[in-house]
């Protein structure tokens, strides 16, 4: 018997986490979830990529030395990325069918004539135009006698002066997308995490198990083992999948072109899931302790999921549009809703710097509660299989 | 190796009492046995053993001292309602169960292999439990009960559903246990099994011992009983005074008399040939009944 050892209250746990781990990872359920979710993430990422109009490069070319350079510096002024080459006036045809010019330029009386294959690319059009002014200014006030060089310069000092009174936040469309993948990610890892511990309890029920487990392991062990181990799969979801959506991004070139705020975003997203099923798990677990046959699982945490599901869809479909929805704002506060609206608002980065750590700090003193709550309730109703105990029972026996 | 004492337990379920001062005691390297009917107290008695349930009086001691949840680690438990993670493997289960108990990484995978092979179930190890027969599953639910080396032993009907062999192989794994000193604690409704395994025996009536004691205590009669076989005449007995017929079946009788049987069977003589007579005492099950049906007579009379 030299073998045994005294087994500490965490050594039991953490025996108990174990078991729990090696249980889902091998699970196909558990991989394909991931699977899918992995697969979700990139493809949003793709998706945000071409959506975002990124600046594309224009090949344009000139017939003579001089328009090429006033079109390169014009396209630079205004902030189009071309690559402007001086072309032979007879290569134009090959120029535009095969090596996919997208325009070439050729002086004329009246200004520019403007070759392109079959229209002319919108972004173009007022730049190519406003070069031909230009040269039309030119020309007339040289024969006017003036100075061109001076009316130039004049005119590029001429402008309209937008005065806002209520100038709209610079925001981009990465921004957006970040934080409705990083809500989405959340809102699926939490319900999958929180949903499984809910079944492990009733499983363990129903095969009567728990009855052996507890005459060795306490009650509050056994829950905190279950809560751990399949915590520490969910996060390794969560980290795969918000890994595999930043190597994407990153790849992608997204993140150089967008203000998405990288580190604070995975971080925090980090940070609500531990604290969101922290919080579910503990409540759903102590939920699920009532009944003991795993069809009467979906009825008990039926109201705790109303708690997950609305925040979710609330900020999934107002944030995007609104990112500074009062509402979603003040909810996002709120323990039990931050895990779900924080993460969302941070990733469009729509939260003041002192926010989310309030919301933290709230979420975290609402926790010793519940895990008392949850603890209590699953303590008295855990041995007790059979019909669905009361809730109320099941706390009064304490 | 201590002992196992109960001390006045009680426990009630809302009005209904289901332990009533439930008191007896498990020495080291004993097998004692528990019987009672349906409903009588035996598994709620163990639950409280084993921590489950908590008694509403009385005290659970082991060597002496009020039992812990250390103690609890070094008990073998099976419980009524047997239970395994039906998903889970055979061996990675009793590998999990072993951990719990204390026993390290290695020693857990060697106990598991161990008691797998002692019970016959070590060709089942990879697979999962639900996948295995009700007889294997119970005797997988054993082996969960032995694999952490347990200092007491506490089986609630460790023989229901095992075919011939199993009871045979059970039974030599209790005795073999406690001859290496450990406390065995088992209930079960086969009497006749429980006559042969046990040391000592206590039967439980509406959660109350009504008899506790060696196979032998129990048996022993205040007048001794014998068994004839021969006279079928039913009043061959009379001329016998204080003798009793107890039963009589064909040419079987069971009597009880005073003294050493010589008159008893001088009578028996006296009728016709005899082909047998033999002092005989109670079976267990004799007894079980008889104390049972004493413990319903006394309360119809109250
Ligand atoms: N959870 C419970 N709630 C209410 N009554 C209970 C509960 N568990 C047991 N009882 C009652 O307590 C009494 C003792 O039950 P127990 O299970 O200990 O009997 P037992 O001797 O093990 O019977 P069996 O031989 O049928 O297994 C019974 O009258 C039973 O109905
Ligand atoms: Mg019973």
């Amino acid at each position: 018997m030299s073998t045994v050892t005294s087994v500490s209250p965490l050594r039991a746990v953490w025996i108990i986490a174990q078991r729990e781990l090696l249980v889902r990872l091998r699970q196909r359920s558990f991989i394909i979830t991931t699977v899918l979710l992995v697969v979700g993430v990139v493809a949003g990422v793709l998706v945000a990529n071409a959506t975002t109009g990124r600046t594309t490069t224009y090949t344009l070319g000139a017939t003579d030395a001089a328009t090429a350079a006033v079109v390169e510096q014009s396209a630079a002024a205004s902030g189009i990325e071309a690559h402007v080459t001086t072309v032979a006036p007879g290569d134009v045809d090959r120029l535009l069918r095969d090596d996919d010019y997208d325009a070439v330029v050729e002086p004329a009386p009246h200004g520019l004539t403007v070759h392109v294959l079959t229209t002319l690319d919108p972004t173009l059009q007022p730049l190519l135009h406003g070069i031909a002014q230009q040269q039309v200014l030119t020309t007339q006030v040289d024969a006017l006698g003036g100075d061109p060089a001076q009316v130039s310069a004049a005119l590029a000092q001429a402008g309209a002066t937008v005065e806002a009174l209520d100038p709209p936040t610079e925001r981009d469309a990465t921004q957006i997308i970040a934080g409705v993948v990083v809500g989405i990610v959340i809102y699926v890892a939490l319900m999958i995490a929180s949903q499984l511990v809910a079944q492990g309890v009733v499983e363990e029920k129903t095969s009567r198990v728990v009855e052996l487990l507890l005459s060795t392991v306490r009650p509050g062990q056994l829950m905190a083992g279950k809560v751990v181990g399949i915590g520490l799969v969910g996060l390794a979801q969560v980290v795969v999948t918000v890994g595999a959506a930043a190597i994407a991004a990153s790849r992608t070139g997204l993140l150089d072109t967008s203000g998405i705020r990288v580190g604070p975003t995975l971080g925090w997203a980090l940070a609500w899931f531990l604290v969101g099923y922290t919080t579910y798990a503990i409540v759903l677990a102590g939920l699920a302790s009532l009944v003991s046959r795993q069809e009467e699982v979906g009825s008990v945490i039926t109201p705790a999921l109303m708690f997950m599901i609305l925040p979710y869809v609330f900020g999934v479909s107002v944030l995007p549009a609104d990112p500074t929805n009062q509402l979603a704002t003040t909810l996002s506060l709120i323990p039990g809703f931050s895990p779900f609206l924080m993460p969302i608002r941070e990733g469009m980065g729509t939260t003041a710097a002192w926010e989310p750590w309030l919301a933290l700090g709230l979420s975290l003193a609402v926790l010793p509660v519940l895990v008392w709550l949850a603890g209590t309730v699953y303590g008295n109703a855990v041995l007790r299989t059979g019909a669905r105990i009361k809730l109320k029972d099941a706390l009064r026996r304490a | 190796m201590a002992a196992l004492e109960l001390d006045t337990l009680t426990k009630s379920y809302g009005a209904l009492r289901a332990l009533d001062g439930v008191s007896f005691t498990v020495g080291a390297g004993e097998i004692f046995g528990f019987v009672g009917s349906n409903g009588a107290g035996k598994t709620t008695t163990m639950r409280i053993v084993l921590g489950v349930l908590a008694a509403d009086g009385g005290t659970v001691r082991w060597d002496g001292r009020p039992i812990t949840l250390d103690d609890r680690r070094q008990v073998g438990y099976m419980p009524e309602e047997r239970g395994l993670y039906p998903k889970m493997h055979v061996g990675d289960q009793l590998e999990y169960l072993a951990r719990l108990h204390g026993l390290t990484p290695q020693a857990a995978r060697a106990s598991a292999r161990r008691w797998a092979e002692t019970l016959g179930v070590e060709q089942r190890l990879g697979d999962e439990v639900q996948k295995l027969s009700l007889g294997n599953q119970q005797r997988v639910q054993l082996a969960a009960a032995l694999v952490h080396d347990p200092e007491l032993l506490v089986l609630d009907e460790p023989f229901s559903g095992l075919d011939p062999v199993a009871v045979d192989v059970m039974s030599g794994v209790l005795n073999d246990r406690a001859t290496a000193g450990v406390p065995v604690i088992f209930s079960s409704h086969q009497l006749d099994l429980v006559e042969r395994l046990c040391h000592r025996v206590g039967i439980i009536k509406t959660g109350r011992m009504v008899a506790t004691g060696t196979i032998g205590e129990l048996r022993a009669t205040d007048r001794p009983r014998w068994e004839v076989v021969g006279p079928t005449d039913p009043s061959w007995l009379a001329a016998v005074p204080g003798a009793r017929v107890l039963s009589q079946a064909g040419d079987r009788t069971v009597v009880e008399a005073a003294g050493d049987g010589q008159d008893v069977l001088r009578a028996a003589l006296a009728t016709g040939p005899v082909h047998e007579f033999t002092p005989s005492r109670p079976s267990l099950t004799d007894l079980y009944r008889h104390v049972v049906s004493d413990v319903v007579s006394e309360e119809v009379a109250r």
